[in-house]
């Protein structure tokens, strides 16, 4: 029972959201909350295996969402739109294609991170932070100087493949693909860095001199790391993408990155289950803070006195998460949870449920 | 217990460096240094401070690459080598600042020393599959006889850094161990220990060097540890090896004195 | 030749402004091993001030003339700038070192205190973007065919001087001899009777001082402002840091220049758009092939 305690839990819950999507009990505003949210769990937890589990300071993860968005998008329309011609294959087949779709988003984005694992090897710390943001602009700017898919004006057409599902049944489909996303992410990143051969990343983070030495082949071990973090973040890209049904470099500029890197700080860098609670937290806020009324009504004592000034909610939005950020980093220093799991933090918890 | 119990040749050459030298730019730190270590032998490498004792490991160990020379490990060279696949060839080593990884536990210190015989890669530690599982049952088996040989099943799920001193010490030489090597390097193992931790560790080394059957070089600076343990002892200093020998050879060796305590005439 | 020669005016014109923000970078950077993020932001901020200074100063209010008031500027500019740096300091940093928490959260605090200042001024201003006054009046000087404008003249000077004066403070003073102290080792330079503190805060102040300077002078060059104005000014200007050597102030310098030369080397070649690619492509190329920078010393490692 203990065993499969979450995996059950986990497919009630997901088979209830699905439920309550379907029959129109949560709007289409909440199910995009909870697809932004999934896609934020993504993007934190694969960060946070570079960033928090190796130890190195990459800023520039957007980069790897960015072209898995792209070339799933595209792939998607050569397969299912009519933007390029006809579709290349029968609408009947996107249920079995469309995931494929995404993966080979994540594999593309995955062979990309090779820009940034190999000058890994000889380098660390700031250095690597400033390549990682290099090829973060560098990726924006070849596809913003590529017409054919758009460039800068972005590419749509996605929502072919979205309607070609709803053609089949008549579902929530892209929440469905979301959830099962989520939890293969979660599922890959907690069984590679539970293993052995996965501890090797940990070993490189607290002294990889040691590590080296010790017989962990460092180069591979990073290679197959970053390969893991892109990947997952290209496919978190190509839902994305199908999600919006439109893509545009700039969504994926420094500033999503810097989402990411928030969620990974503020879980606690190194801990699986703080970067899925930070993520499920940032995204909260986020939608919360979007709401102009609680920025009215949380700003109400400035405005009294400034009557002429009107915040707007997007604006505020980004004064009030940084400023609370701040405020929580000076509170808990390590980030929520630390490096610990939830398992460690609440003993009583391991009893309830073993998570491999 | 070991795999590399098994009977080995006897007096084959464990370890054979042939005019090794190695400059970082215009200093020389190891000039045409020579060795050739016997299986099953016990040798120290002594020499004042700066001599260039640790850069003969990092050398050895893969972590540099020599500007001259050849090292043959077990008979095949290691030219151009990570220090990774040195170890696999079964060299091991320990440094003079502990470096373990202190936020693992020391359970998983000594499985992820084992990384060169893990078998399996990323596919197989997602799927979980039948090789996987039997791969890590046999690491962490290992690693279990480790502690257990080495008593510290106690401290199995510890961290490290909460560990007192010789303890890490000792951990650090298990852990060593557990990529079962074929010569042990030990740097300065006695080094911030007392007197009284200075002896287990003299017992302990000595009862490795049965247990294991390992061939150990170690440096050191505490010279009752050298003597008592070491058959053979080789000094240098600035690079060079000014004498060898046994540890009766080297207590009255002219040049050996005129090193650590200076010349005369000055 | 004459094509030429413009171009590589442009060139030292834009490399100053680089040079400028990346001497703040690599101060900070070089004391306290911390990328302050919020450095573009201070130049932002730098150039905001100068605009309101100058509006006061001109205005009929104190009605000085605008060559005085542009004399007038430049010291409250960058002492008003440097009180912003040494608030984000006192405020944000001080208390997270002071915990002793992981070098990237102070990182990443630096990160978010850009983002509160960039929006805070949206929410405060609204996106309409700004004119500058002209200040000083503009002469355009015309030699054999180069226009030379006295602008670009005295951005390139400022920038020369500031990279001596810094160069002068970091070797030859008590101050700068503390600061590579402290770079070598924070430990023990407390130890030493040294007040890491107060030389942390000297450090802020030189180096958000003269980001309000380069504000000031881009205000006066492309007398448009807007909040995000330093977002990727400020990133170009860190990777140049880090392209010269991060914690070098002369590998600023250079790497400020270089990245202006190869960015109006494209412009002068390319349709504008590839400006971006082309140049964080070579700033790439350079740090794979040395990691370090043109003149960082390589890592080592002692085992």
């Amino acid at each position: 029972m203990k065993k499969y305690s979450l995996n059950i839990l986990l497919v009630v819950f997901a088979i209830g959201l699905l439920f309550a999507a379907h029959f129109r009990i949560i709007d289409s505003y909440i199910q995009i909350v909870f697809m932004t949210i999934g896609i934020n769990i993504m993007m934190s937890t694969s960060l946070n295996l570079v960033n928090g589990n190796m130890g190195e300071f990459t800023c520039g993860h957007a980069a790897f969402m960015c072209i898995g968005a792209y070339i799933s998008s595209i792939l998607s329309v050569f397969c299912f739109g009519s933007k390029f011609g006809d579709p290349l294959l029968p609408a009947a087949s996107v249920l079995i294609v469309f995931p494929i779709i995404v993966l080979i988003g994540g594999a593309v984005a995955a062979v990309s991170s090779l820009l940034v694992s190999v000058p890994s090897f000889k380098t660390r710390d700031d250095y690597l932070a400033i390549i990682s943001i290099a090829v973060n602009y560098m990726i924006i700017s070849a596809i913003e100087n590529m017409d054919f898919i758009g460039g800068s004006r972005g590419f749509q057409g996605m929502k072919d493949t979205v309607w070609a599902m709803i053609d089949i049944f008549d579902g929530p489909w892209m929440l469905f693909w979301v959830i099962n996303f989520t939890i293969f992410t979660v599922w890959v990143i907690r069984r590679f860095i539970s293993s052995t051969y996965g501890k090797g990343v940990n070993a490189i983070c607290q002294d990889e001199v040691a590590a080296e030495i010790m017989s962990v082949n460092t180069n591979k071990i990073k290679i197959i790391n970053f390969m893991v973090a892109a990947g997952l973040a290209g496919c978190a890209g190509g839902l994305y993408s199908h999600i919006i049904g439109y893509v545009n470099p700039q969504s994926f500029n420094i500033l999503k990155s810097t989402e990411a890197l928030v969620m990974v700080y503020l879980g606690g860098m190194g801990s699986l289950s703080g970067a899925v609670i930070s993520a499920i937290i940032f995204t909260g806020l986020l939608e919360v803070l979007r709401s102009q009324a609680i920025i009215d009504g949380l700003l109400s004592p400035v405005t009294m006195m400034f009557p002429d000034w009107e915040p707007s909610a997007g604006v505020i939005k980004w004064v009030m998460i940084p400023l609370l950020l701040v405020i929580v980093m000076q509170f808990r220093p390590e980030g929520i949870m630390g490096n610990r799991e939830l398992g460690d933090v609440f003993p009583k918890l391991k009893k309830f449920y073993r998570f491999k | 217990m070991m795999a590399q119990s098994q009977v080995q040749t006897e007096n084959a050459p464990v370890l054979e460096v042939n005019s090794l030298s190695q400059r970082f730019g215009g200093l020389t730190a190891v000039d045409n240094f020579n060795v050739k270590l016997m299986s099953g032998e016990l040798t120290g490498l002594i020499g004042p401070n700066g001599a260039g004792k640790t850069t003969v490991f990092n050398l050895v160990s893969g972590f540099y690459q020599p500007t001259e020379g050849q090292i043959l490990v077990d008979g095949k060279p290691t030219a151009g080598f990570k220090p990774h696949k040195v170890t696999s060839l079964g060299v091991a080593r320990t440094f003079q600042n502990i470096r373990l990884w202190n936020d693992m536990t020391v359970f998983d210190n000594i499985r992820v020393a084992q990384h060169y015989w893990l078998g399996y890669g990323f596919f197989h530690s997602v799927i979980r599959s039948k090789r996987y599982k039997k791969r890590e049952a046999k690491v962490a088996q290992e690693a279990q006889e480790l502690l257990e040989v080495f008593d510290l099943q106690r401290f199995k799920e510890e961290l490290p850094k909460n560990l007192p001193y010789g303890t890490q010490r000792k951990l650090e030489i298990a852990r060593a161990l557990s990529t079962h090597p074929k010569l042990l390097l030990l740097d300065e193992p006695a080094a911030g220990l007392n007197s009284h931790d200075v002896k287990d560790l003299i017992r302990l080394i000595r009862w490795i060097h049965e247990k294991f059957d390992v061939s150990i070089w170690m440096i050191e600076h505490h010279m009752d540890v050298v003597m008592e343990l070491c058959s053979h002892i080789k000094v240098i200093d600035f690079g060079q090896t000014i004498a060898e020998g046994t540890p009766d050879e080297i207590r009255n060796h002219p040049a050996v004195i005129t090193a650590y305590l200076g010349d005369d005439n000055i | 030749m004459d094509f030429i020669i413009q171009n590589v005016l442009n060139a030292l014109q834009w490399g100053s402004f680089y040079a400028l923000i990346a001497l703040g970078y690599t101060l900070v950077y070089g004391v306290l091993r911390l990328i302050n993020f919020a450095h573009g932001d201070i130049f932002m901020v730098g150039a905001y001030i100068s605009f309101f200074l100058a509006g006061f100063l001109i205005g009929p209010l104190v009605g000085l003339s605008p060559v005085m008031a542009f004399i007038v500027i430049v010291p409250l500019t960058m002492v008003l700038t440097s009180l912003v740096g040494v608030t984000l300091e006192r405020v944000a940093y001080r208390p997270l070192r002071r915990k002793g928490a992981h070098r990237l959260y102070v990182v990443i605090t630096a990160l978010m205190c850009g983002l509160i200042l960039e929006y805070s001024n949206l929410a405060v201003l609204g996106a309409s973007r700004l004119k500058f006054p002209e200040l000083v009046e503009k002469q355009i000087w015309n030699i054999g065919g180069i226009t030379l404008t006295n602008l670009k003249v005295m951005v390139i000077v400022a920038a020369i001087l500031v990279f001596l004066f810094l160069q002068w403070v970091v070797t030859r003073t008590r101050v700068g001899m503390a600061m590579r102290a402290i770079s070598y080792d924070k430990f023990a330079i407390p130890l030493m009777g040294i007040p890491v503190d107060n030389i942390i805060v000297v450090t802020f102040i030189l180096g958000s001082g003269f980001a309000g300077l380069a504000g000031l002078l881009f205000a006066m060059s492309y007398p448009v402002l807007e909040p995000f104005m330093g977002m990727l000014i400020g990133w170009k200007a860190f990777i140049a840091a880090v392209v010269g050597g991060i914690g070098d102030i002369k590998g600023a310098f250079v790497g400020g220049f270089l990245l202006g030369f190869i960015e109006v080397g494209v412009v002068s070649v390319f349709p504008s758009t590839y400006r971006d690619l082309f140049a964080f492509t070579i700033l790439l190329l350079i740090l794979w092939m040395k990691p370090t920078g043109l003149f960082g010393m390589p890592q080592s490692t002692k085992i």
